[in-house]
């Protein structure tokens, strides 16, 4: 269910490393959690950002969701899609459903994030 | 996850769990926040029909010699005008005029009445109902007696008509029919609801109720009737512009501010709130409530401040996406001068600050 080639937060995100540049979503737990999904709030590409900061919210009809950064860095793109089609992150969040590109701050540690297995079993122990 | 919380259970749960729905805690009550989407449920109900479980809600009985003159003083819609067999929505209210909670008031027989009630009030109400003289009255809290199970959309009236014989068609809004069968057990149908849609409400006994919701579904089915859950509730009653206890009015509100006026009869002489609510009624309001669309991309939610020229004005109430009007929308108190139509608001969502506009109310009416 979740791709071996990502790292997870315990915030429910899932990150796609590659080289200095990683690529930020939500998880399918953290979609389905949420509900269906009307808005997303996108950072601005150039806004730099502290690990933990918040860059973003998505909405649900009945819910607000919070986008935490796990990492230090700057936004070099945005999903630009999500702005009229926000259910993406629904329909296919581990892919179409992304949400931003971050060019991570040098000497970034990724030890804190989970591997696919350990984040399904984090996630199951959360619902 | 929910057995540690102590919450209730309405003798639909096991129906819900079954149909896997996502429960919630409501009120104390475990309840289905939705059964799939809340925008297919949403639209279900906007479509064709939706089922509720609305069996958290409380049912206070008020009879005797002394029942009518004790409503009359202690809500403000006119009770004597209700026939046997018709309801009105009116309040509970404090000697403020501000609302403990709303509620229908069924007229079941001359001296017989039912007060259905928020299920978060249950016990202040009817702690507040008999705190109150009460001669010739007996008043008794029946919540635990009835399951309520609502039917709401257009396609409702041919729906039910397939599991009842009883005569819907010269059922008006607001009026309901006393012991009828429905699915073979012993039913009152309102035809009211919180939707903005045609429907009914079904009172029925407890045990029955899981016999009768899968019944409804059963027949219902190939007419795309889905169980709707609260999610859907909220979405429609809001877009229908009906106030929510707890959002558009609680102890702080009166009538005349949160746009209920119609509810308040003055002319009958005194009841609980009476003396506030003439006082308003002749010197106007400094407040009201209003709808309002937001223009901006995001949707604002309850508690976010309105602003006016940089300054805050008020608070939203209610505020949603309304999945059939692709917008969204919401409730605010704001001062009586900024409550007319096409005024613009600004609302503070977290770091931004959204466009919006005074909008008539209700946002949706049926066609």
């Amino acid at each position: 269910m979740y791709p071996e080639s990502y790292l997870y937060s315990e915030e429910h995100e899932w990150l796609h490393v590659d080289e200095d540049v990683c690529t930020l979503g939500i998880t399918k737990f953290a979609q389905e959690e949420l509900g269906e999904v009307v808005f997303v709030e996108l950072p601005n590409v150039g806004d730099t950002f502290e690990k933990g900061d918040e860059i973003g919210t998505i909405e649900s009809v009945k819910a607000v969701a919070e986008i935490y950064t796990p990492l230090s860095g700057e936004i070099i793109e945005v999903n630009s899609e999500l702005d009229d089609s926000p259910e993406l992150i629904n329909e296919d969040p581990h892919k179409r459903g992304w949400i931003c590109k971050i060019r991570m701050a040098s000497g970034t540690d990724l030890s804190d994030l989970m591997s696919a297995e350990k984040y399904a079993d984090f996630a199951s122990g959360d619902s | 996850m929910s057995e540690a919380t102590g919450a209730k259970k309405t003798p639909l749960y096991d129906v819900h769990v079954e149909a896997k729905a996502k429960m919630v805690d409501f009120a104390g009550w475990l309840m289905p926040v939705k059964y799939g989407s809340e925008i297919d449920e949403h639209r279900a109900v906007r479509t064709a029909a939706g089922l509720f479980d609305v069996s958290h809600m409380g049912e206070i009985r008020v009879r005797g010699e002394g029942a009518l003159d004790f409503l009359q003083g202690l809500t403000p819609n006119n009770v004597s005008r209700l026939k046997i067999g018709q309801a009105h929505y009116s309040g509970l209210l404090t000697a403020e005029a501000g609302y403990i909670d709303d509620l229908l008031v069924y007229r079941l027989a001359e001296d017989d009445f039912l007060l259905v009630v928020n299920a978060s009030n249950i016990d202040d109400d009817f702690e507040h109902i008999v705190s109150q003289p009460h001669p010739g009255c007996e008043i008794e809290n029946h919540s635990d007696r009835y399951a309520l199970i609502a039917l709401q959309g257009p396609k409702a009236p041919e729906i039910l008509a397939r599991v009842t014989d009883a005569e819907l068609d010269g059922l008006a809004y607001y009026w309901f029919l006393q012991d009828q069968k429905v699915a073979g057990a012993d039913c009152l149908i309102s035809r009211t609801g919180y939707t903005g849609e045609l429907g009914f409400e079904l009172y029925l006994a407890p045990e029955d109720a899981p016999t009768v919701w899968r019944k409804l579904i059963e027949v219902g089915a190939a007419d795309g009737l889905l169980p709707a859950g609260l999610g859907a509730r909220d979405t429609l009653r809001l877009e229908a512009g009906m106030a929510l206890y707890g959002h558009e009015i609680n102890r702080t509100t009166t009538a005349y501010e949160a746009g209920l006026g119609w509810t308040v009869k003055l002319k009958k002489g005194d009841f609980l709130g009476s003396e506030v609510l003439a006082r308003q009624k002749a010197e106007g309001v400094d407040r009201k409530l209003v709808g309002f669309e937001v223009k901006s991309k995001g949707i604002a939610r309850q508690g976010h401040r309105i602003l006016r020229d940089g300054e805050a004005v008020g608070e939203v109430c209610s505020g949603t996406f309304g999945p059939t009007l692709q917008k969204a929308i919401g409730t605010a108190y704001v001062p009586t001068e900024l409550s007319e139509v096409g005024t613009e608001l600004q609302i503070e969502v977290r770091k931004r600050v959204l466009d919006a506009e005074v909008v008539e109310m209700p946002f949706y009416k049926r066609s």
